[in-house]
């Protein structure tokens, strides 16, 4: 019996990483410290995981679609214009929207760590934090939409964000045709968090049920 | 610093695969280290640009062999150790040896929504902006060891501001503990063929957001 607790408790031990033991290491001990606490780390946890996301970026997008006096605001203050419509995630003082037009697509990047616009994507997909995305964003960006399956007019001017400060981008994409008279809540369903980053174009009306 | 973080432009990492419904965790432990990093930094224990450096400061192979949230880990650890909030001891024991040092606050659950809200960086200007949208600038070619914003590959290039944020703490300081030494912040644009020769795809423009001491008139 007592060979067989220790049996089980030596293959339960194995199973965890050595990241997985590292991180509850650091957590114990910054708890102990009085740092942080676990229950709030939960609550954070929670945060990103059910309510922060593309879902309140989509509502963005919609009601610009819909409503030019916010569109007008949103491209001339995103971060008070964003705060007007009460998410979840605050967002900060720092958010800048950029129009896509039939003549220029823009792109965001951070090629220096992975800045985001948390605010209103959520968490960033790993592939933008990757090596890959961030080292050819800014040199070959049709090579990367390419990898999206996108493909730009070749006369279409491109323009790459690189967020080297605390300034967050976030892509206002061109509204899909045959959309006329749709409700905000109708649109929102066809914003896609690509198309917000511009790795991607908004939905059209036949890719959504 | 000149390290492998500085990517833009760098070759041979191949294609950017994209997972299809990606969750925003993979391991339960990567949630832990985000909560944990949003804790001390609203403890006020460092800031963000001390974080990225702790990054910086990994050795490349280890930076480009750690997921994202690893590299955070790590760089967490660091932090911790180098500022004095735990010994290297107690992180290998897996448990504190020694009473905390005093933090500034304490996210609770009661405040996760205040914590979680991005603080700004905006800071009081010292004096007025030396350029304004429309103005020709050539960037610096600079090469400090420590942590800098300006990435390699827009460093001695001529571009155009576009853009002025306001004044802003100034990320090369601040992640040395020299303080905000505020700055002008601008989006500079520049040209492809400036950034990548006479073979760069003629429809693109770079922009950077560039602190008032990267730049100079052109």
């Amino acid at each position: 019996m007592a060979d067989h607790d220790h049996d089980h408790h030596h293959d339960h031990g194995s199973e965890l990483s050595e990241t997985q033991l590292r991180v509850r290491a650091l957590e114990t001990v910054l708890t102990e410290k009085g740092y942080v606490d676990p229950a709030a780390l939960d609550a954070i946890i929670e945060t990103y995981e059910t309510k922060v996301g593309p879902h309140n970026g989509s509502r963005v997008v919609a009601k610009a679609w819909s409503d030019p006096a916010f569109k007008q605001a949103l491209l001339e203050d995103a971060s008070k214009a964003v705060r007007t419509l009460g998410h979840e995630s605050k967002v900060g003082d720092h958010l800048v929207a950029i129009e896509n037009t039939p003549s220029t697509h823009n792109m965001i990047v951070c090629t220096l760590c992975s800045c985001y616009p948390w605010e209103v994507l959520g968490l960033p997909p790993v592939w933008y934090k990757s090596a890959p995305y961030r080292s050819r964003a800014v040199k070959d960006p049709r090579g990367v939409l390419a990898d999206f399956g996108v493909k730009l007019p070749k006369e279409t001017q491109i323009r790459v964000w690189d967020s080297t400060a605390e300034t967050r981008f976030i892509v206002l994409p061109m509204r899909p045709a045959g959309t006329e008279g749709w409700s905000e809540e109708r649109l929102a369903q066809l914003v896609t968090r690509d198309s917000m980053i511009g790795t991607g174009f908004a939905k059209k009306p036949d890719e959504v049920a | 610093m000149d390290g492998v973080h500085d990517m833009g432009g760098m070759d041979g990492f191949g294609k950017v695969e994209a997972e299809p419904n990606e969750p925003p965790f993979h391991e339960s432990w990567e949630g832990r280290v985000l909560a944990m990093q949003r804790s001390m930094g609203y403890a006020g224990t460092w800031h963000i640009d001390m974080a990225r450096f702790a990054q910086e400061r990994l050795p490349p192979q280890v930076y480009l062999a750690a997921s994202y949230y690893q590299r955070w880990a790590l760089a967490m650890e660091t932090n911790v150790v180098e500022r004095g909030y735990a010994g290297a001891d107690e992180l290998a024991a897996g448990h504190a040896l020694r009473a905390g040092k005093a933090i500034t606050r304490k996210l609770t659950p009661d405040v996760v929504k205040q914590g979680l809200t991005r603080g700004s960086f905006y800071r009081q200007a010292q004096g007025p902006a030396r350029f304004k949208p429309g103005d020709r600038v050539r960037t610096k070619n600079i090469h400090p060891a420590t942590h800098t914003r300006l990435p390699r590959y827009a460093r001695g290039r001529v571009g155009v501001v576009e853009l002025v944020h306001g004044c802003h703490a100034f990320p090369d300081s601040v992640a040395i503990d020299k303080g905000d030494d505020p700055q002008w912040l601008y989006t500079v644009v520049f040209e492809s063929r400036e950034l990548w020769g006479d073979d760069a795809d003629p429809t693109l423009k770079v922009s950077i957001d560039a602190f008032e001491p990267y730049l100079e008139p052109a």
